[in-house]
């Protein structure tokens, strides 16, 4: 019998394992589809929950569970929680301090920086556009050690000419951390705010200029208020990425300006008792408010 | 031809340009293209005891980039930072699925319920890991003195195990979230007409879901081997001194006193990697586009 050129589909049929080998196939795929993504979950989850439980915990050798206590916590209140010298509550409240005094200036200027550019790319045409944003995006896509590594090079061969020309005496610090800082943050500020412009219809500010208002009226009392949302979100963004940073702080960072991060690497790399816990407990606590604050504010702006 | 002053609009609009694009700009080329020239330029200097590093140019650096026991860490980051994405699109997809093919009221929780992790302290995620595998760890105490399943605790610390896992742990967020978006975005009637076709769910998903579905994954694996491959925190924390990848060796170099241009040269090295893994994804997500 001559070979019939079959249609595609019934080749399937024909190549396929059966009926029985494909319900087969639909039950494990529906395993699969069901236990992992609680697996995923769990993993998520379990080791934060596990730090914080455990910060509670009476016993000093880790996983034992001994008794409610809050001891950590006051340990880290009471002065020196360490033999090392730097571990201690001044130490700890310093280290807090510069993470806040950093994470205000470098959001301020990178919701700057960010929502301007945004504007900019969204709203008018130029040359060098697309190179712009390329540009936006590298800092996202960089490894945090070679732009850690950039910035150390760049501040130390700056410093360097300067303090000989002119006998400064400029050194890393605070505000060598908040310039890095801002370099990562800005982009992010500027994607979630392009997101939101692009996403605004132009009617209401058309409707205003129809109405006679200028560049700058509509800008000031329709486009803004518009925005507030996206700029918000944006500013978030940045406040939590500084907020967490480690490995470009640890980079620009100089000898009095450990932020909290910073401060907690040294906790671990030291051993010490589980104040770590305890302080890292209170760390995701912080971070969760943060996050709810600003679910709460996008609820409320709808 | 004499050059006429721009009319009006288009000189505002310069000015608008100006005004908004280039703060940004200008800070961007200052502290982030010209510190990245800066290291390719040390890379090529000789260390010395006076300024750290100083002319004559060579290629020494590079020289030793090549030996064995540095070029070794190079491969082991990049591998490790494979295997990682690797796993984390095995573990990502299924999760993304769950996530999208909930009802549009509960979809939020769930996407927020892998996201409220990763908006917790990477440092902070890091120890909970080595938390929980520790030899005195949660792990640990479960199988010894609750379950009594073995008797000597798992030494699960400073192994590439723990790596592998801290990365993943780390990184997963940034996996489902781009292919979530691409799943949302899928018309699932594609796999109906497919069965219809005769295809079984296994059929179906290779052939028409995922190819579908592809530039999110993509997306994913860029965002999670970019960061695994520069890794410092995970390796330093979790891996100990005999699991050291390239971002913990750059620090090493840097920190010593002569380090810097060699440290420089491993950078160089990196982000070479990290250009390959950029052209090979611009190459396939091309495709896809077209």
């Amino acid at each position: 019998m001559a070979q019939i050129a079959l249609p595609k589909s019934e080749l399937v049929l024909q190549n396929s394992p059966g009926l029985r080998g494909d319900m087969a196939i639909r039950r494990v795929g529906k395993v699969i589809l069901t236990i992992m993504p609680w697996l995923g979950y769990l993993f998520l989850w379990l080791p934060i929950l596990v730090l914080i439980l455990f910060s509670f915990n009476q016993s000093r050798t880790n996983a034992v569970w001994n008794g409610f206590t809050l001891d950590w916590y006051k340990l880290l209140l009471s002065g020196q929680f360490s033999t090392e010298k730097r571990l201690s509550t001044q130490y700890l409240i310093q280290a807090m301090g510069n993470s806040a005094f950093v994470a205000f200036f470098s959001t301020l200027i990178a919701t700057m920086l960010g929502t301007t550019v945004a504007l900019g790319m969204e709203r008018l045409v130029f040359r060098g556009r697309r190179a712009l944003d390329l540009l936006l995006y590298l800092p996202v896509v960089i490894p945090e050690v070679t732009m850690g590594l950039s910035l150390l090079l760049f501040f130390s061969g700056v410093f360097r000419g300067l303090n000989q020309l002119t006998g400064s005496q400029l050194a890393l610090s605070l505000t060598t951390v908040i310039i890095g800082h801002v370099v990562f943050c800005m982009p992010f500020v500027a994607i979630v705010v392009r997101a939101r412009l692009a996403g605004m219809s132009r009617s209401l500010e058309e409707a205003a200029r129809d109405l006679g208002a200028d560049e700058w009226r509509t800008f000031r009392y329709v486009t803004l208020p518009l925005l507030m949302p996206g700029i918000v979100a944006g500013g978030l963004l940045a406040l939590t990425l500084s907020l967490d940073d480690f490995v470009v702080t640890l980079f620009t960072s100089g000898v009095n300006s450990t932020t909290l991060p910073l401060f907690v690497y040294g906790m671990i790399k030291f051993g010490v008792n589980p104040s770590i816990n305890a302080i890292s407990t209170l760390i995701v606590c912080v971070s969760m408010g943060l996050v709810l604050f600003s679910l709460i504010l996008q609820r409320n702006r709808g | 031809m004499a050059a006429t002053p721009l009319p009006y609009n288009e000189r505002r609009q310069r000015i608008q340009v100006r005004l908004l694009v280039w703060p940004a700009t200008a800070w961007l080329i200052a502290f982030f293209v010209l510190p990245l020239l800066v290291v390719f330029l040390y890379s090529f200097l000789t260390p010395s005891s006076l300024y750290q590093a100083s002319g004559p140019l060579t290629l020494d650096n590079y020289a030793r980039l090549i030996e064995p026991t540095y070029i070794s860490v190079l491969v082991r980051s990049a591998l490790t930072a494979i295997v990682a994405t690797v796993i984390c699109v095995l573990v990502g997809y299924p999760l993304a699925f769950f996530v999208a093919t909930r009802r549009p009221a509960v979809r939020n929780f769930f996407l927020l319920l892998v996201i409220v992790p990763f908006w917790t302290n990477f440092l902070v995620r890091t120890y909970a890991m080595e938390f929980l595998m520790n030899d005195k760890g949660l792990v640990n105490t479960l199988l010894i003195d609750y379950l009594h399943l073995i008797t000597d605790p798992l030494s699960m610390m400073n192994t590439p195990f723990a790596v592998y896992i801290g990365l993943i742990y780390g990184y997963l967020p940034f996996m489902v979230l781009p292919i979530y978006t691409s799943i949302e975005k899928f018309n699932f009637r594609l796999v109906e007409a497919a069965h219809d076709l005769g295809a079984n769910d296994l059929r179906a998903f290779l052939r028409v879901m995922l190819p579908v579905t592809l530039p999110g994954v993509l997306a994913g694996c860029i965002l999670v081997f970019i960061p695994a491959l520069g890794a410092y925190v995970t390796p330093d924390l979790l891996g100990g001194a005999k699991f050291l990848m390239v971002g913990n060796q750059i620090k090493q170099f840097v920190d010593s006193p002569t380090g810097k241009p060699f440290g420089s040269a491993l950078s160089v090295g990196m982000m070479s990697i990290v250009v390959v893994a950029l052209l090979i994804y611009y190459r396939f997500a091309d495709r896809d586009a077209a």
